[in-house]
């Protein structure tokens, strides 16, 4: 296992250096934005002397590297400051905008990868049958829409002509899980819908890419069934893919769902990041970025280690 | 094994015919093939690839590759008639009661699962045992079949394993419901002959423990000869021949099978080194290499002179490959230098001039890899020519007309072909060219005949053996098959675990007394006498079998 620490060890370094890349990057972007923050936040009326002071008072005056540092330092505590438009902290502000969207990100995990997994088996196992063309239609649909439009049709058939579930997933505190999971549902049942033909997809390629090795004429030669052959001894080959396309669809629905968001009004963090963005809120958009990027490397590298963890020869070195 | 009790019919196989899939039709490929066999029965299926040894044996199970079907006449097995069968019949007769021994253990083996999980698979399914009974019956097969710590090994991945002890692995678990008929599909040709010769004792061994009628394919017949009751030769997709093993060995009634014996006869007369103080086209020495920190290589030397054919032997993992990486500067020898001409050559090619790269070629093993599928015959052979030679238009053709009528095949049918048009020997022709383009003094040819049929890799060192004399090449040979050593050398050198063991002039190599692991190596090349097998066993004493395998 020595072998597997190390390896994971290094991932994690590289990955902690592409954020020290990515926090750059960022704090890049925003300062070739044209304009000036404090003549943003004060608007048009503000004096030389108002802009000044206020250049001041949020360190502006200071060289850029420097700022960049007191903005890293900060981050690196937890501290991404204070926000330009409300004096909250930046914090304050994300931190349950996030816990919001973790919850429906994991709300539709639980739903989609299984869903996906079992799916791309079965249709693997019945490949190139009517049931294996009816599912990748139905789920290549669903994934070339829009996610708005599958909001608005779910919407139309399953809150307003048949009114099973709310339309607007507002939450409010006191709550019982219950409650939070049907006022959520359509929200995460768009976003499944989105996401599970990748998956599916992945899954069943990856079965059907190993049906051609000699190991599985060898199973079906020992008598296996055909479910056996796929799940026994297809599967455990092909985890290291559907790993991979698993992480970037978790990633995409943490950073990606502010449509879904807007429609059905969940106060998730994607809706805070276009808030911030049209109010020239720098702290909270660099906050959420970072998060953002974070997200993605933290997946991608739970990915690496989960297709390591299912490869036997890194598992068990000879 | 000639004179077993007559028992009773086990599998008889009319008319077998199978067609295969390509071009968007169906092809006939077995052309009403019958065979019976007896309980306890082995018999041997030989002929070259393409003959449809494999699919006959599959078919025998019932079941047919993508891409084949069963298309006409009768496999009867035990009383049941497999062609009318449905598949969930057969399936129940699959691993219970006909098992399969694959060519590659390596890659038929499931990577996911240790040996034993893949083992107990068909005992558990079929509720023959429970799981503890089917992992002890396991680990008596595996100590049977004489693996090293057969508590232990089971719970291994199959790449922590030896190719040699997973060929035998394969086999404890063919046997693992104790089948009446078990298809072995080339078990050992994958392997060393130092390994190859311990698998085939322990299949022998065990299939006369238990009593099982096998059916034997391999393109091999002195390995056939040493399994085999009896023995069909086949040749694309029709029966040759076929008797009692004895009678085929001493007296094959066909010219065809006439002529895979005498694939082994080929031989021309050796060269010995020039006199004087002849300076060596290569000369190796005192070379140590490694693969970071694993040292691959130590103290290899030895000489190649003009015209002559230096053969490299010894099992996989000797080094022989690295020495030929070190020679063409691919991989840096942490000591010792390579002579080109009596002259110093840098040791990474980058280093190397222009000229210095064109005066040694290679020659690959696995053709089919080695040609960029995607790219003209023309323009394989021709870029060589253009960038060492300086050739274009009218006359860069001119060469390349030559170098094909060189290798015997016709310029203008061939010259703007794809090489997956091509069949694997006319490949290897193209290879050859390729390295001739050049016009090199040195050529390295890495196993160029292993994965050939014996008839075509005659060909093929015909062809060297010719262009060697038109043109006084010298050849650095590396091959694990000692046949084709006979057949070529001039000069052997025998190389184990990165070090020259032994090396000489072919005669002197060939004859005793010599060094115990040359030795090794030379007895265990079967030969085509079927008591071959026996008659070594027995001077080695069968505690040393294991011995060999221990790598």
């Amino acid at each position: 296992m020595g072998d597997v620490a190390t390896i994971i060890l290094k991932r994690l370094g590289l990955g902690l250096v592409t954020l020290l890349v990515i926090s750059v990057l960022i704090f890049s972007a925003v300062e070739l934005l044209p304009g000036d923050v404090a003549e943003a936040v004060l608007g048009q009326g503000a004096t030389a002397e108002n802009v000044a002071a206020m250049r001041e008072k949020l360190g502006l005056d200071q060289p850029a590297p420097v700022r960049y540092f007191s903005w890293l330092s900060g981050a690196v505590t937890g501290d991404f400051g204070v926000s330009l438009t409300s004096d909250e902290r930046v914090t304050d502000k994300i931190g349950p905008r996030l816990l919001n969207t973790l919850f429906l990100a994991s709300y539709a995990a639980v739903i989609a990868v299984p869903l996906a997994i079992v799916l791309g088996v079965m249709v693997a196992l019945l490949r190139n049958t009517l049931f294996d063309r009816v599912v990748n239609v139905l789920t290549l649909t669903s994934i070339s829409s829009p996610e708005f439009f599958l909001g608005y049709i779910l919407i139309l058939y399953l809150a307003v002509k048949a009114p099973l579930f709310p339309a607007i997933a507002s939450l409010s505190h006191g709550m019982s899980l219950p409650e939070v999971l049907h006022r959520t549902f359509l929200p995460a049942l768009t976003m499944v819908l989105v996401v599970t033909a990748h998956m599916m997809r992945m899954t069943r390629a990856a079965i059907i890419n190993l049906l051609a090795s000699p190991y599985i004429e060898m199973a079906r030669l020992k008598g296996a069934p055909a479910w056996k052959v796929i799940v026994r001894h297809a599967l455990p080959n092909a985890w290291a893919p559907i790993i991979n396309v698993v992480a970037l669809n978790l990633a995409y629905l943490i950073t990606g769902v502010v449509l879904v968001e807007v429609v059905f009004v969940y106060p998730g963090i994607g809706q805070l990041l276009v808030d911030a963005v049209s109010k020239r809120d720098f702290p909270v958009v660099q906050a959420v970025c970072l998060i953002f990027a974070a997200t993605f490397i933290l997946l991608n590298l739970a990915a690496d280690i989960g297709a390591i963890l299912t490869n036997p020869r890194l598992r068990h070195p000879k | 094994m000639a004179d077993k009790p007559k028992k009773s019919l086990l599998l008889d196989v009319k008319d077998l015919r199978i067609e295969g899939y390509s071009d968007e039709k169906w092809v006939e490929i077995v052309h009403g093939i019958s065979l019976s066999l007896n309980r306890g029965e082995v018999l041997g299926l030989i002929g070259e690839s393409g003959a449809g040894k494999s699919t006959i044996g599959l078919a025998a199970m019932g079941y047919a590759r993508d891409g084949c079907r069963i298309s006409g006449g009768s496999i009867e097995f035990d009383g049941m008639e497999l062609t009318t069968s449905s598949e969930m019949e057969m399936r129940v007769l699959r691993g219970s009661r006909i098992a399969y021994v694959a060519q590659s253990a390596a890659a038929s083996f499931n990577p996911a699962h240790t040996l034993i999980e893949q083992h107990v698979e068909a005992p558990l399914h079929y509720r023959m045992r429970k799981r503890t009974e089917a992992q002890e019956d396991a680990m008596e097969l595996y100590h049977r079949l004489r693996l090293p710590n057969p508590q232990e090994i089971g719970f291994r991945y199959p790449h922590q394993v030896s190719g040699g002890q997973l060929q035998r692995a394969m086999t404890a678990m063919a046997m693992a419901c104790r089948p009446d008929l078990i298809i072995f599909d080339e078990p050992t040709t994958a392997l060393d002959v130092t390994t190859q010769i311990e698998v085939l004792a322990a299949i022998r061994d065990i299939v006369d423990q238990f009593d099982t009628a096998a059916i034997y394919i391999t393109h091999d017949l002195a390995v056939v000869a040493q399994m085999a009751d009896k023995i069909k030769v086949l040749l694309k997709g029709d029966e040759v021949e076929e008797s009692s093993t004895e009678e085929m060995l001493d007296n094959p009634k066909e010219d065809y099978t006439r002529s895979l014996w005498a694939v082994r006869s080929f031989k021309r007369t050796q060269k010995s080194r020039p006199g004087g103080d002849a300076v060596p086209v290569v000369s190796v020495q005192d070379i140590d290499a490694s693969y970071g920190t694993a040292k691959v290589l130590e103290d290899v030397s030895f000489d190649i002179h003009a015209g002559m054919t230096v053969a490299v032997v010894g099992e996989s993992g000797s080094g022989k490959s690295t020495t030929a990486r070190c020679i063409t500067g691919l991989l840096a020898p942490t000591k010792g230098k390579v002579l080109f001409n009596g002259e110093e050559l840098p040791t990474s090619y980058r280093d190397r001039t222009k000229d210095q790269l064109r005066q040694a070629q290679m020659i690959y093993q696995m053709a089919d890899t080695a040609l960029n599928p995607k790219v003209k015959i023309h323009e394989i052979i021709g870029r060589p020519a253009k960038f060492y030679g300086g050739l274009s238009g009218a006359a860069l053709k001119a060469r390349v007309d030559e170098l094909l009528d060189l290798i015997e095949l016709e310029p203008s049918q061939y010259y703007n072909r794809y090489p997956p048009e091509l069949s694997g020997g006319q490949k290897q022709r193209i290879g050859i060219a390729r390295a001739l383009a050049a016009n090199p003094s040195f050529i390295i040819c890495d196993e160029v005949t292993s994965a050939l049929d014996q008839l075509v890799a005659e060909g093929i060192l015909k062809l060297l053996d010719k262009l060697q004399r038109e043109f006084d090449l010298a050849y650095m040979f590396i091959t694990h098959d000692l046949a084709t050593v006979r057949a070529i050398a001039d000069e052997v050198v025998v190389m184990r675990r990165g070090k020259v063991i032994e090396q000489g002039s072919k005669v002197e190599m060939f004859k005793p007394p010599h060094h115990p692991y040359t030795d090794l190596l030379l007895s265990s090349v079967p030969e085509m006498d079927p008591n071959w097998l026996t008659t070594v066993l027995e001077e080695r004493g069968v505690d040393n079998i294991g011995d060999a395998a221990k790598v």
